[in-house]
């Protein structure tokens, strides 16, 4: 007979902390359900994944156009063209958006399956957050035809791409822990989400340099701006695919700093209120 | 062997219900209230999660209370009790879905909880990639998924539209399959809810013999909650019955079902005999007597949404009446008539009855959602009034399967259910 696992529920006393263990027996359903999200997204579509590409096209067009052009946006990443320099905002800014939209409401939209089942519900905001890299690999197409159209070529700093993308990747996952725990109980936050993101955007150095907040407001200022974790995460991009930047490590560090703090007490207060989903849900 | 595998100690669950808010009577005083509104609301749902076990507030309701009980290895345990007696929240405690407010589980085992087949299914994915998800939602490794694969499709006996979306399926047919992953799932304590028992007779037939060769032959504990007594009295050794929260009769399931039973027919006898204070017309033509019963035609004490019931009327008539009208109007809580069932428009051909017996209205599947309705009952012939009973039973409807998608209609909304299809573009 095998070893049976004992299990002990017990009022008021459930585990505050990450079982890792559990979550670690539950990995298979994880992957399936990301595979669910990126089988399910584009289908009874005609143009399919191109969406992941024709999306972030039309915004990098419109910013080009608009700052790049009428409202003369220098880039400060030394030959960047700023179809290029916008691309490598809009990339990592539309991941960093869709992952965390999805992921702050996805135990809403998940309840029917809360409360008929249990397994670690931790995993609810993390299938966007996985899922949503499939788009944002694929919208990389972008970058490497503008690459080619403009006989641009990056220097050895592109050995650094997985920091700025793990910042967002920790970023948005904090963040979804905190507003999926949060709408769950005050629905609020589904709305405040949804009005913040693109606010969130035009504070983000999507449109224009970061340089400009340190040009204009002083070192101090930028520090604190860069506490704004997807200001490393774009600047850094940036900076990955630039010839001879050398990358904004001190953004980096406070990025991390923050999106780590965000990340731990977001996964500290999902776990606290999470016994309580099924019932409030 | 015999050992105990569930441990439950003096349980209990509270939840928040709704309580009236108080109206205010002026303009001024709306106004205000409005400005308060936000904050009366932050309380109000900071309030859903917390209980003072010395509190006393009015909205605190005891879904379970101080109840406990053991459960032995390869035992099957029978839960009965009433619609509302708290059965579906001591399973949801047990499979960790939601937390106890008071009180201790122990648990020696794997643990499965089957409270509805195909949870997590999505309609874009194929037979295959829902096996996968839905077994995997159930506590299962890809790996485990892998080795029972092949079984689960032969199970389902759907082979050749397992490359095909479930949106394509029969409602048959996506039940067959979620049943089919939820058969493998081999756990050492199985918890099933009734929603097993409802579907189509042959479904319902294909379930309780897996739940008994679970049980029987692999030697698994197993939890089963049912309405259907005969089910309970088939498949399990002990059997606890819930009342208000609490295990009212605990012991051997002929026991506990007989206990039941004898305390449900009292019940019946109080509610259901007909009751004729408010009666008008001029007796020619009038009721004697109404009894629900299924399809097998036999008296029942529970109603369910998509049921099959016949609802027997019992007259007597001075003649022979040809063609009378006799319709039943069917009241949600005492007051919205939500429907009618009309003897001259839905019967074909002449209605020739004699001068004392009944008359069966059959509905092939029951629309009427869960709650409480009662009935007014109206008999004309020859134009004129005979009888008309208002009120004249008052019945209980439980949730069900009405769709035969083995997912238990769970709104409460006015109005009734229709049968319809969905497809997702």
């Amino acid at each position: 007979m095998h070893e049976k696992p004992k299990t002990i529920i017990e009022a008021n006393k459930s585990k505050t902390f990450f079982d890792f263990k559990e979550f670690w027996r539950y990995k298979d359903l994880l992957y399936f359900m990301v595979l669910r999200d990126v089988t399910v997204l584009y289908k009874q579509t005609v143009l399919g994944f191109a969406w992941a590409v024709i999306n972030p096209l039309f915004q990098i067009v419109v910013f080009s156009v608009i700052f790049g052009s009428l409202v003369g946006v220098k880039p400060d990443m030394n030959n960047m063209p700023y179809p290029i320099f916008s691309c490598l905002a809009v990339i990592p800014w539309n991941y960093f958006s869709n992952s965390l939209n999805a992921s702050g409401s996805s135990l809403i939209t998940a309840n029917s399956i809360i409360s008929k089942v249990y397994f670690p519900r931790i995993i609810f905001p993390l299938v966007p957050v996985l899922s949503k890299l499939v788009d944002f690999s694929i919208s990389f197409l972008i970058l490497i035809g503008m690459m080619i159209y403009y006989k641009y070529q990056p220097g050895f700093n592109v050995l650094y791409v997985l920091l700025p993308l793990i910042l967002a990747i920790v970023t948005s996952a904090g963040l979804g822990f905190w507003f999926s725990a949060l709408s769950v109980q005050y629905r609020d936050f589904k709305f405040a989400l949804s009005f913040m993101l693109p606010l969130l955007m035009y504070v983000a150095p999507v449109a224009f340099p970061a340089s400009t907040v340190l040009n204009k407001l002083g070192p101090t200022a930028f520090h604190i701006y860069a506490l704004y974790p997807m200001v490393g995460a774009i600047e850094g991009m940036r900076c990955c695919f630039s010839v001879g930047k050398e990358m904004p490590f001190n953004l980096l560090l406070i990025g991390y700093s923050s999106a780590f703090v965000i990340f731990f007490t977001g996964l500290w207060y999902f776990k606290k209120t999470e016994k309580y989903f099924a019932d409030i849900a | 062997m015999n050992e105990t595998v569930i441990k439950v100690e003096n349980l209990g669950k509270a939840y928040r219900i709704g309580l009236r808010e108080q109206k205010n009577e002026t303009l001024v005083g709306t106004f205000i209230e409005s400005l308060k509104t936000p904050f009366a609301n932050f309380k109000r749902l900071t309030n859903l999660r917390k209980f003072k076990s010395d509190s006393n507030d009015k909205d605190i309701f005891w879904s379970n209370r101080n109840i406990s009980f053991e459960v032995k290895e390869g035992e099957v345990l029978g839960i009965i009790g009433k619609n509302g007696a708290g059965k579906s929240t001591l399973l949801k405690m047990l499979s960790r879905i939601t937390e106890p407010t008071e009180g201790r589980i122990e648990i020696h085992g794997k643990v499965s909880s089957l409270l509805e087949v195909g949870t997590g299914f999505n309609p874009e994915l194929t037979g295959k990639e829902n096996i996968y998800l839905n077994g995997t939602i159930l506590g299962l490794t890809k790996k485990e998924v892998d080795e029972r694969y092949d079984e689960i499709v032969e199970f389902s006996g759907i082979e050749q539209f397992i490359d095909t979306p479930v949106k394509r399926y029969s409602s048959g047919m996506k039940v067959r399959l979620a049943f089919a992953v939820a058969a493998h799932l081999e756990p050492d304590i199985l918890i099933i809810d009734e929603v097993l028992a409802v579907g189509d007779a042959e479904f319902q037939k294909k379930c309780l013999g897996k739940v008994q060769s679970v049980a029987s032959k692999e030697g698994r504990t197993v939890l089963f909650v049912s309405h259907d007594m005969a089910a309970v009295k088939h498949l399990c050794s002990r059997a606890i019955l819930l009342k208000n929260g609490s295990i009212e009769f605990e012991g051997n399931t002929d026991d506990v079902v007989d206990y039941y039973m004898k305390n449900a027919k009292q019940i019946e006898e109080k509610d259901r005999k007909i009751n004729v204070e408010n009666r008008r017309g001029n007796g020619k033509f009038i009721v004697t007597g109404i009894d629900f019963l299924n399809a097998a035609m036999h008296p029942i004490t529970v109603l369910h949404c998509g049921m099959e019931l016949n609802i027997k009327i019992s007259y007597k008539c001075l003649e022979k009446p040809v063609n009378p009208v006799i319709n039943l109007i069917f009241k949600k809580n005492m007051q919205f008539e939500v429907m009618n069932l009309l003897s001259r428009s839905a019967h074909h051909g002449v209605m020739q009855l004699q001068q004392e017996g009944s008359i069966v209205c059959n509905i092939p599947k029951l629309p009427i959602m869960s709650g409480r309705y009662s009935i007014d009952l109206l008999m004309k012939y020859h134009q004129d009034l005979t009888d008309f009973v208002e009120d004249i039973i008052i019945i209980d409807v439980e949730k069900g399967d009405f769709y035969g998608t083995g997912q238990i209609t769970e709104f409460v909304r006015d109005g009734i259910l229709v049968y319809h299809t969905w497809n997702v573009e």
